[in-house]
């Protein structure tokens, strides 16, 4: 049976580098795949690409693709990467200019445009899914429009002979669906395979968080060599067979509890994990421990695809203003207290218009709020931390001002104040009917 | 006991909404999370932080259970004031509930 091994080289925008260097050299890989596309990142690239219409792709693009392409072209590793973000083809030309520095130049480069979807959005005004309101009522604060894109164009790009294939927002788990609909042949309406493709694609995705990271609990989940990670490789046959395993000697382990709380990891209902190519059924997937740092996954299946495509919608939600100060020693809590009372009366004297305010000590209650935080013992030291959301700037710089006026006017030895002001890109999400989005592949002259 | 002696966990996100599996390290102590860890409790748990519904979903093949957790995350991820926006501390908080190891018939 034919198998083949993808690694997984990111599991965000700002992942470690040395890992997939790793992978391309020791993994025995055919494919490595770097996703880093987080929710918002589109937006923001969005903005960047407004500013210098040849930016807008992932800011690592460079570093990444330096460090790998001499070792992929050496060995015919096949990359695909969302680092195109909001500008694949810029991303694209870009990749094409530092192979060529490389003496690469006979590297074949695609992007996937086409995901970028935000005049389908406004002629239809569709409802936005997490609130009452539509597109258009977004106005000037809407930023972004794009659609999550399944396999199909990144396989065809594959296929057509691409060594590089460069995409802007599609599905994580599609990223590494794609070599397998390209090296398996498998048909677009195989809703099990898909299925089962799809449980390999999503426990690859996060890179790291599936051997070892985001996992050690010291006593209870010891995870080796943390400070070497190594990044996974899923190991596919044409039967959607699957084995997660990572480099011999790299850091970390790929264990059962590893593979079942990546699984699940921002999953809701495990019947139904909707993608573009197909609705996964994770609930009858199994996993097994078949030799040292070797899982095998089984019994992922699927259901056929629905008829709109998500789309990751990016605006301008509001200002977040933001101050912090630490007090220490005997008394620490009660002075961080005081500080924050100080503020909160500050915040009204001086009229600051604010929708959402928080007042916190961090050390003491500011992950889960007070009810939930428990306080046996009084901390050592207590770090304030007041955040509030306003309509403009001006209003935000205004709430770490009076934080940061705690160093003159507070409690005593209030130390290391800090203050932050910034605009909010938030993201919301609506259903595109599929046939408005048309993606296309093209290839970039190396 | 704590859930912590018998269970791991992680937190993911999605918009404004938080998921947190928790799977039994041993699968003969699935029936005790089942039994004992139930949504209501979840929701109770989280008093303050999870202003939605709690569902809890079974995965009896890997002895997990999922519980999805609406209106979670401080109005969302990308527009939450809180210094864990992703609510990726969430998980840890669960597993500091109570388990009875015995529990009466």
């Amino acid at each position: 049976m034919r198998t083949i091994r993808i690694g997984s080289g990111a599991g965000y925008s700002g992942d470690r580098i040395e890992p997939a260097i790793e992978l391309a050299e020791k993994g025995d890989i055919q494919y490595l795949v770097f996703e880093c596309l987080g929710e918002r990142t589109v937006a923001l690239a969005q903005q960047a690409r407004m500013k210098n219409p040849e930016g807008g792709y992932d800011p690592l693009l460079e570093e990444r693709m330096r460090a790998v392409l001499p070792l992929c072209a050496a060995k015919g590793i096949k990359i695909v990467t969302n680092m195109g973000a909001a500008n694949p083809e810029a991303a694209a030309r870009r990749t094409a200019e530092i192979a060529k520095s490389l003496g690469l130049s006979a590297l074949k480069i695609a992007a996937i445009v086409g995901d970028d979807v935000l005049d389908a959005c406004k002629d239809g005004d569709l409802p936005i899914m997490e609130f009452d309101g539509t597109i258009k009522q977004l106005g000037n604060r809407l930023l972004s429009a794009n659609a999550y894109l399944g396999a199909e164009p990144m396989a065809e790009a594959l296929t057509a002979g691409a060594d590089i294939v460069i995409t802007g927002r599609a599905s994580d788990p599609a990223l590494f669906l794609a070599p397998m609909i390209h090296a398996f042949g498998w048909a677009m309406d195989d809703w099990n395979l898909l299925g089962q493709g799809t449980v390999a694609g999503h426990l690859l995705e996060c890179a790291g968080q599936i051997t070892g990271g985001y996992f050690a609990d010291p006593g209870y989940k010891d995870v080796p060599d943390l400070a070497r990670l190594g990044f996974p490789i899923g190991e596919v046959g044409e039967d959607g067979s699957l084995v997660i395993t990572k480099v011999a000697g790299s850091g970390g382990a790929v264990t059962a509890r590893t593979c079942k709380e990546q699984l699940l990891y921002e999953v809701h209902d495990p019947r139904q994990y909707f993608q573009p190519d197909v609705v996964a059924d994770f609930s009858q997937v199994t996993v097994e421990e078949i030799g040292p740092d070797r899982v095998r996954v089984s019994g992922g299946r699927g259901h056929q695809r629905t008829d709109t495509l998500k789309v990751s919608v990016g605006y301008v939600d509001s200002y977040i203003g933001e101050g912090q100060i630490s007090y220490a020693g005997p008394g620490a809590l009660a002075r961080g207290r005081l500080a924050l009372e100080i503020v909160r009366e500050r915040l009204k004297l001086t009229g600051v218009e604010t929708s959402e305010l928080r007042f916190e000590l961090v050390g003491v209650d500011s992950l889960h709020g007070a009810e939930v935080s428990t306080r046996a013992n009084e901390p050592y030291e207590v770090r304030v931390r007041v955040a509030g959301r306003t309509e403009n700037l001006r209003e935000a710089v205004r709430i770490g001002n009076e934080v940061e006026t705690l160093y003159t006017n507070g409690p005593a030895a209030g130390g290391g104040a800090w203050k932050s002001a910034r605009d909010v890109v938030a993201v919301a999400s609506v259903l595109l009917p599929r046939d408005l989005a048309k993606p296309q592949v093209r290839f970039v002259g190396a | 006991m704590k859930l912590r002696e018998i269970a791991h966990s992680r937190t993911g996100d999605k918009g404004n909404i938080s998921n947190i599996s928790v799977i039994a390290y041993d699968t003969k102590h699935y029936p005790l999370l089942r039994e004992q860890v139930t949504s209501e409790r979840v929701k109770a748990h989280f008093a303050g932080v999870v202003e939605g519904d709690v569902v809890r979903y079974e995965l009896p093949n890997l002895s997990a259970l999922n519980f999805v957790m609406t209106q979670a995350l401080g109005g969302g991820v990308t527009r939450s004031l809180a210094l864990d926006a992703h609510g990726k501390s969430l998980s840890s908080a669960l597993l500091d509930l109570d388990i009875e190891d015995n529990p009466s018939p």
